[in-house]
């Protein structure tokens, strides 16, 4: 049956056109927000631009001999970054050899059904409240409690280990060590709130086909959770490898700052952020330069990393429903 | 044919998948009380110990001078507003830039590649680290003297925490309109609206909670960053007064605290001890209430 249209209704609907103050607005409102998104890039864009050209100066002078020498002379202008690239890149990887058992086994803790959830749920909040205290804070905790206390620990390990030349010099104090410990502070909560992210999102069905072929809790973890979460868990600990290196505000209280190269995890030494945020305030001419040079290095680090990050979460995330 | 086994079916503890079992599942939770410990160890020695040392005058005061007075440092006063002040001027530029950025990605251009390209850019953006962002206005805005002649500056300070807020706020705002379903687009569209009136009335209203969770988490990020802090805000001792203190060094919490923790003089760690005491309540406060309000909404993650 056809629906019948009253004509008196439909006359009351005019058809309208859009009136051209309506239309500008649309336009003009797309327009202001495409601004605002390009935004992003313009600053990506200009942190890179000025970083770069403030360095010029130290990358013609020095090239890649910079990347190379641990000399740091402003008196003779003679700069290396050695130590400093050295410092970032140990102090951020064992960090990370530590954090990942750490976070990636609390993310499977909180994630099965071991202790009851509401329990799970306060440890999981916990770990992320963590992530929420200023560095300079735990800079803070680390130089006045933490430090401190493990010092006669460390002291033991270097009367015991003190041939090893990782642990050749005696705990003073800032050193390397207390850095990476305060780093895995730092760091642990990304890992874990990440993997605990990923290991939610496995469908609970490849769980219980696994306990139905008669796969243990752990076998199930090891065989099929992880594997079919490993893409989160990667990019997660590759963000997390990002966010070490370029940590600032703790490393830079705890590490010692001293650009004299030491294999010793005791030793004083120095990253290239702590090395910006001590020396950049009062640098001049060629120093200037010189630690824009490292702090170009430190970004292109990071790119890398982050880069890294985002392309495997794609490449390596298995596809399910 | 008989399939029952003679093996009896009860839970034997003395297997070894059992035993492995169990030893992997206690190592798994001596690694979360591990993950635990050091956030109950901070928050409980800086609420104790900053705690001890919180009082009226201490809030108001301004910091001494290190080394002048040795039994007392004065106070946090001028740190605090400081903070504030470099997070307002954060947020000012960086919410209505990343909402409106985050606005473009989901409601304009959801798969272009300008919009692929943006949302790499933020992602990377965000992994800068902060100290970058601190060198970056260095060379920009504190050694050119572009702001009317003024080098060291609170504004400085604040545009400097603003590029670390605006990769958080861009996503969070492009996650949480994604999550409004298209049916509530087409009803709009379908009764006459245009677009822009599409984006303020229906989608915006209705992605709130999620982009002020968003929002709050970055602020709380900004508030406690140091990094970017030290060579473009510097640190200022005293109140501002006027607007024109805008333009010249500023104090903040955070500043106060890396500065006072490497004084030799007990009273001025003690300072840095109350200063961490205000920003970790701060910082934790803001946390817990983005998490609340993300429960609120109607399309939060959390509900979907």
């Amino acid at each position: 049956m056809l629906l019948r249209v009253d004509k008196a209704t439909t006359s009351k609907f005019l058809l309208r056109r859009r009136p051209t103050s309506e239309k500008l607005v649309d336009i003009g409102f797309k327009n202001i927000v495409v601004a605002m998104a390009s935004m992003v890039a313009v600053v990506l864009f200009s942190i890179f631009a000025v970083v770069y050209y403030e360095s010029t100066e130290s990358i013609s002078r020095y090239g890649l001999r910079f990347l190379f020498s641990s000399a740091w002379n402003p008196v003779t202008d003679e700069y290396g970054a050695f130590t400093a690239i050295y410092g970032t890149l140990f102090t951020s990887i064992s960090s990370l050899l530590i954090a990942i058992p750490l976070g990636v086994g609390t993310a499977i803790f909180i994630t099965e059904n071991i202790i009851p959830e509401y329990i799970r749920n306060i440890i999981g909040i916990m770990v992320e409240l963590l992530a929420a205290i200023p560095s300079v804070v735990l800079g803070l905790w680390a130089v006045f409690i933490m430090e401190p206390f493990i010092r006669p620990f460390l002291n033991i390990i270097y009367k015991i280990f003190g041939f090893i030349p990782f642990f050749s010099t005696q705990p003073l104090g800032a050193g390397m060590m207390p850095a990476i410990l305060i780093l895995v502070v730092m760091i642990l909560p990304i890992i874990t709130s990440i993997s605990k992210d990923s290991l939610k999102q496995v469908p609970s069905k490849l769980r219980q086909a696994a306990y139905g072929i008669g796969a243990s809790r752990w076998t199930t973890i090891f065989k099929v959770i992880i594997p079919a979460a490993i893409s989160g868990i990667t990019g997660g600990v590759l963000l997390a490898l990002g966010r070490a290196m370029g940590e600032t505000m703790a490393v830079t209280m705890i590490i010692g700052n001293s650009n004299n190269f030491s294999w010793s995890i005791f030793a004083p030494s120095y990253t290239i952020s702590s090395m910006l945020a001590n020396q950049f305030g009062e640098a001049d001419g060629s120093q200037v330069s010189s630690l824009m040079y490292a702090a170009l290095i430190l970004m292109i680090l990071t790119l890398l990393v982050n880069v890294f990050a985002q392309w495997i979460v794609k490449k390596l995330s298995l596809k399910y429903q | 044919m008989n399939y029952t086994s003679q093996k009896s079916l009860t839970y034997n503890p003395s297997l070894t998948r059992n035993i492995g079992n169990k030893a992997l599942t206690i190592i798994s939770a001596l690694f979360a009380i591990i993950s635990v410990l050091p956030l109950i160890l901070v928050i409980s020695y800086v609420l104790i110990k900053g705690g001890s040392y919180i009082n009226f005058d201490t809030l108001i005061l301004e910091p001494e001078p290190p080394g002048d007075d040795l039994l007392s440092a004065g106070g946090i006063g001028p740190a605090i507003t400081g903070t504030f002040i470099m997070a307002a001027i954060a947020s000012i530029i960086s919410i209505p830039v990343g909402v409106g950025g985050g606005i473009y990605l989901a409601e304009y251009s959801k798969s272009g590649k300008f919009a692929k390209f943006i949302r790499f850019g933020s992602n990377v953006l965000a992994g800068v680290p902060s100290i970058i962002a601190g060198v970056f206005i260095y060379a920009i805005i504190v050694s050119t003297k572009i702001l009317f002649g003024s080098m060291f500056s609170g504004i400085a300070g604040g545009i400097s925490l603003s590029i670390l807020m605006l990769p958080t706020i861009i996503k969070t705002t492009d996650e949480a309109l994604k999550l409004v379903p298209n049916d509530m687009r087409r009803a709009a569209f379908g009764v006459g609206a245009s677009k822009f009136t599409m984006i303020t009335n229906i989608t915006l209203p209705a992605a709130f909670s999620s982009i002020s969770t968003g929002v709050l988490l970055a602020l709380a990020r900004a508030a406690g960053e140091t990094a970017p802090l030290i060579f473009t805000a510097l640190f200022s001792r005293y109140y501002i007064t006027s607007f024109d203190d805008l333009f010249y060094e500023m104090g903040s919490l955070s500043v106060l605290i890396y500065n006072f923790a490497l004084e030799p003089y007990e009273a001025q760690n003690q300072l840095a001890w109350a200063a961490s005491f205000i920003l970790v309540i701060v910082l934790l406060t803001l946390n817990i209430l983005s998490r609340w309000i993300g429960t609120l909404g109607t399309f939060s993650k959390n509900k979907v």
